[in-house]
């Protein structure tokens, strides 16, 4: 057979619509072998919130020993290290009045509120100044408005901690694990390394198997923890019916933790 | 070519030299590192030979799902459910980090940082 120009450019249009045909062609044959997709779900027991949010009742959680002890739970589960000195790691500890709301403070407060202890945490902020300055995105706030910190990500910059107006955030000066008990530990939750910035995540991993977090639950009332969008949530309830403060209001972060005074 | 026997001579001992590993290595059979598998599970969330080429991009794409997305419940391409997280679903089959992480990892000559966080089994009883 003579091979013309014209059949071969015909055998070659041909070719060519041939393989742009051919992928979508396995793609259905093997589509319709049974077989899914493997993806990934959220949790079916998980909790939901359009905005996550905490009010403390300091007229009921306002002691050393109280809120050491929510510390503890919380420092437990966490596997945070205790390290003796400045360079110590803190997700829940406590602070005065004057500590807790600097640019609140009164020449001559009650005794009462003088010997209060607060606890502090990371607020969780609405606009988080963390998140802003993180130049790897390492802390990002999630939809539901948790501020949390991706670890595999974090290089140790510290500009979250320059621009954090609460101090919420601590830096592994060193090795975490040289400062915890390894056989004690929660091999549930695994622990940092040397050189990134940690923080309290609001429970974030027990929220996602439908429980609540640490602190609230052992804090046996004195700490409620809810949906801030949702009118009929039990946190609005309790901001309804109580006097609130926030720590900072001046650095306009918007804070998710309030306080009963 | 004036110089043209030395010249070749020289490229001959330095092709030889460069290519040298490779002559060390000729003859020798590659035998793959025996990992242990584990006892109380059959499968895995994929089939062996795709963890075996990409459980790391499996474990990155993980990471992500879990943390940053929140997405903690996987769903594998035989319909089945894991929870996402490699020291609660993994490290719950697969008991031995030197018997099985380990035996590759030292043999590819790859130290992935994964053990500065997350705690292997043995480590903590």
């Amino acid at each position: 057979m003579k091979q013309s120009r014209r059949n071969f450019l015909k055998f070659a249009g041909l070719s060519a619509a041939g393989l742009c045909l051919a992928p979508t062609a396995a793609a259905l044959a093997s589509g319709g072998g049974g077989h899914g997709k493997a993806h990934a779900v959220v949790n079916a027991n998980s909790k939901h919130a359009k905005r996550w949010a905490m009010v403390i009742d300091t007229r009921k959680l306002n002691t050393d020993e109280a809120i050491n002890a929510l510390a503890e739970v919380c420092h437990h589960i966490h596997n945070v290290p205790t390290i003796p000195g400045k360079q110590d790691i803190k997700w829940l500890w406590e602070g005065t009045y004057s500590e807790t709301f600097p640019n609140q403070t009164n020449n001559f407060p009650s005794e009462e509120l003088e010997k209060r202890k607060f606890p502090l945490l990371c607020n969780h902020c609405e606009t988080p100044s963390c998140v802003r300055v993180c130049p790897t995105k390492a802390t990002f706030k999630r939809a539901d408005g948790i501020v949390a910190m991706d670890y595999h990500r974090c290089i140790g910059c510290r500009y979250c901690m320059a621009a954090c107006p609460f101090g919420a955030r601590s830096f592994n000066f060193m090795d975490p694990r040289l400062h915890l008990d390894m056989e004690k530990i929660n091999v549930k939750f695994p622990t940092r390394m040397r050189g990134v910035v940690e923080k309290c995540n609001f429970c974030v991993e027990r929220l996602a198997v439908g429980e609540m977090p640490a602190c609230v639950e052992k804090s046996s009332g004195a700490m409620t923890f809810g949906d801030l969008q949702d009118p009929d949530s039990n946190v609005r309830k309790v901001l309804r019916e109580n006097f609130t403060i926030r720590r900072n209001p001046a650095a306009g972060t918007e804070p998710g933790v309030y306080y009963i005074i | 070519m004036q110089y043209g026997g030395k010249i070749i001579a020289g490229l001959v001992i330095f092709l030889g030299l460069v290519s040298l590993p490779f002559w060390f290595n000729m003859g020798g059979t590659y035998e793959q590192p025996k990992v242990e598998l584990p006892k109380n599970a059959k499968e895995c969330v994929a089939p062996k030979e795709e963890m075996r080429t990409s459980h790391m991009q499996l474990l990155d794409e993980w990471r992500d799902m879990a943390l940053r997305e929140g997405k903690r419940t996987y769903i594998s391409a035989n319909g089945k459910e894991y929870t996402i997280s490699l020291q609660n679903t993994c490290m719950e089959c697969h008991t031995s980090k030197e018997q099985f992480c380990d035996k590759c990892h030292t043999d590819a000559g790859v130290t992935p940082y994964c053990w500065d966080c997350h705690v292997p089994p043995k480590e903590a009883k």
